[in-house]
């Protein structure tokens, strides 16, 4: 059995004019000690994906429908109570921006510890010394002395990985970390992408990166789904996606790569034309029909569903061309 | 030399941080002093930018990347060095000395939702500069010109008279730079045009960037950190390392064999998207403050071959080699330790 398994999950939210479906007939799964990827552009859904798997949705927004089921229990029928003993706990999330997720007027330590005692029955000195152990993990060096110290004290690559280090403190399942990369600058990318690594396999977890970066996907996670205005259209295993995609938008997104893709005569990128589509304004049928130079009629009249595609059971797309002689 | 458009040298960009005369006070060995607190954001940097070609600018936040920018177009004064343009001197002009230079050279902005005034139609946008340095110009030849090039960046002529929330990320992107190119410059600064945009649409920018170039004979200067982007568009790449030029060379001879070691480190943290692993080289310790630069080479503290000499004395920027066209500043490499 998955550890995590998201089924035909639905986000939306409540507006003055109607609902607004963000998450769309969602489902995923995440094993033990798997690293899976999600990737799209801004507005896909990646984010809500996250926030939905931890009930973090805030209103207007809610889950209208599906399942979400963490080690065989229904997390989205959980009350706040009951949610509280999960996050942080058994899953916990890493921000983008690790100036916004500390809090500035709490020592490091403090938060660590207040962190810890609010799922553990534990004493200060005890907590201090878990937390000390993380810090040591994510190396922090001198973590007895960098405890009593302000988030203002730490460069952004430190920040993150004090950030880290509070995920990890209750030792969870899962870790899922939303562009936990993104405000940083490449060479302290790499050593959070490096630390990442390291963790989910000294730890024994399962990581759940959201982001916009394929390279960051390519070189962390071993599992991928690429979501385009609230849906998941294409998974499979990283190596695969990214060597031979198959559906045409995640084709367009490898090929529309500075020095990756394919460039002409003229060494221009190839383009996918167009934007991703306002989710009030989603076409009928395939929502990337009017942006895919393989369009048909039938990609305009019917919704496609996600299909195994080819020899390997990883491999799911969701479109009506592929694997049908024409893709 | 003749084919080259734009000029620094030694140029220098401090700024005062050390705010009012009260906080400026210090009390030093008994007595009081006025202590002023400057960053150092670029620190004697000088090359050339020849005509027709992309030159990129690549380091990361805090480098002075940005600021070197702004100076060479003249948005500020630099504190000490020269900027030419075609051979002439600009840094030191009046505002009014500078505007025939200012038709030659315009800027493309990171954030098209902040650098689109959001009041102004696009009509509105690209009407001001041509009324602004035209002066006398008719009705007819405006709209001319703005159809021309609103047609050329991709932006439906019919739409000039809607307002920048109405357009996308990429297409406000586009209308900034149809505001810079309709005035027909052939010098653009261009600092972090796609960086705040999806790879989809970043790919569509650098496309008509690259064909306005080739239509239009224009000459970039490219700021990124981006360093796929810069290997894609640029035709040399300058790495700066706080405020300090670390290596000049052109695109290919930067990507096969980079030689200074913030090059190297920077060269292989980007992720492959190919599914090639590669090591990256780790850097010791944290980029320091341009408040307080370190004696030496600047890259020295985070360098795993620094060596005495390091320490001490700055490098300059030389060329690696008779057969390479690179230029490196580091001693390393100088003595060939590396």
């Amino acid at each position: 059995m998955a550890l995590l398994e998201v089924k035909n999950l639905e986000v939306s939210f409540a507006l003055r004019h109607g609902d607004l479906v963000a998450l769309n007939d969602v489902s995923f799964t995440l094993d033990k000690r798997e690293r899976l990827g999600v990737v799209g552009e801004s507005g896909a859904g990646k984010s809500v994906t996250g926030f939905a798997v931890i009930n973090l949705i805030s209103k207007p927004g809610r889950i209208t429908k599906g399942e979400i089921l963490f080690d065989g229990k229904r997390l989205d029928q959980f009350s706040e109570h009951e949610m509280r003993s999960i996050r942080g706990n058994h899953i916990s999330m890493i921000f983008q921006d690790p100036m916004m997720t500390l809090n500035p007027v709490l020592t490091v330590g403090t938060q660590m510890v207040e962190t810890l005692r609010a799922h553990r029955k534990i004493s200060k000195a005890e907590a201090e010394k878990i937390a000390i152990k993380k810090l040591e993990l994510v190396h922090i060096p001198s973590p007895e002395r960098r405890l009593s110290q302000y988030p203002h004290e730490f460069s952004g690559g430190m920040r993150q990985r004090i950030i880290i280090a509070i995920a990890l403190l209750t030792d969870p399942a899962i870790i899922i970390a939303d562009e936990p990369t993104t405000a940083l600058d490449v060479t302290i990318q790499a050593e959070i992408m490096d630390l990442l690594l390291e963790l989910c396999d000294a730890q024994d977890m399962a990581l759940m990166l959201i982001t916009h970066d394929l390279g960051v996907v390519a070189e962390v996670t071993e599992r991928v789904m690429v979501m385009y205005a609230g849906k998941v259209i294409e998974t499979a295993k990283t190596i695969d996606l990214v060597r031979n995609p198959r559906h045409p938008y995640t084709k367009g997104l490898i090929n529309a790569l500075p020095g990756h893709g394919e460039c002409d005569q003229e060494n221009r990128l190839q383009q996918i034309p167009g934007t991703m589509p306002n989710l009030t304004e989603i076409a009928p049928g395939c929502s990337f029909h009017p942006r895919c130079d393989y369009c048909q009629d039938i990609c305009r009249s019917t919704v496609p569903e996600l299909r195994q595609i080819g020899e390997s059971k990883e491999r799911w797309v969701s479109c009506h061309l592929v694997g049908k002689g024409q893709l | 030399m003749n084919d080259s458009i734009v000029r620094i040298e030694n140029l220098v960009k401090y700024f005062d941080i050390s705010g009012g005369f009260l906080e400026q006070l210090q009390i030093r060995s008994g007595k009081v002093r006025l202590h002023k607190t400057e960053v150092k954001a670029v620190n004697g940097v000088s090359f050339e930018i020849a005509v027709g070609e992309t030159l990129a600018v690549v380091g990361e936040s805090g480098c002075g990347k940005s600021t070197l920018a702004r100076t060479v177009m003249g948005l500020y004064p630099p504190t000490s060095g020269k900027v030419f343009y075609r051979g002439e001197r600009i840094d030191n002009l009046s505002s009014k000395q500078m505007l025939p230079y200012r038709q030659r050279m315009q800027m493309i902005f990171q954030d098209p939702y902040a650098s689109l005034n959001p009041r102004k139609s696009v009509r509105q946008t690209l009407e001001e500069p041509l009324r602004f340095h035209r002066g006398k110009i008719s009705a007819a030849e405006v709209n001319e010109r703005m159809a021309e090039v609103m047609e050329q960046v991709g932006v439906n002529p019919a739409w000039q008279d809607r307002f920048p929330h109405e357009f996308s990320g990429g297409q406000r992107q586009r209308i900034a730079i149809a505001r810079a190119l309709v005035i027909d410059p052939e010098f653009i600064v261009a600092d972090e045009p796609v960086s705040a945009l999806d790879v989809s649409i970043q790919a569509q920018i650098l496309n008509l960037m690259m064909d306005a170039q080739d239509q239009r004979g224009l000459t970039y200067l490219f700021i990124t950190h981006d360093l796929s982007v810069v290997r894609h568009v640029a035709t040399r790449v300058a790495v700066m390392y706080l405020g300090t030029l670390c290596e000049l060379a052109t695109t290919a001879e930067l990507y096969d064999t980079p030689y200074h070691p913030y090059t190297q480190a920077l060269l292989s943290a980007i992720p492959r998207v190919d599914g090639t692993k590669q090591k990256h080289i780790k850097l010791a310790g944290e980029i320091p403050t341009p408040i307080n630069l370190p004696t030496g080479c600047v890259f020295h503290s985070r360098c795993i071959h620094a060596d005495e000499r390091c320490r001490n004395e700055i490098p300059e920027l030389l060329s690696v080699s008779d057969t390479s066209g690179s230029l490196v500043a580091c001693h390393a490499v100088a003595e060939g330790r590396l």
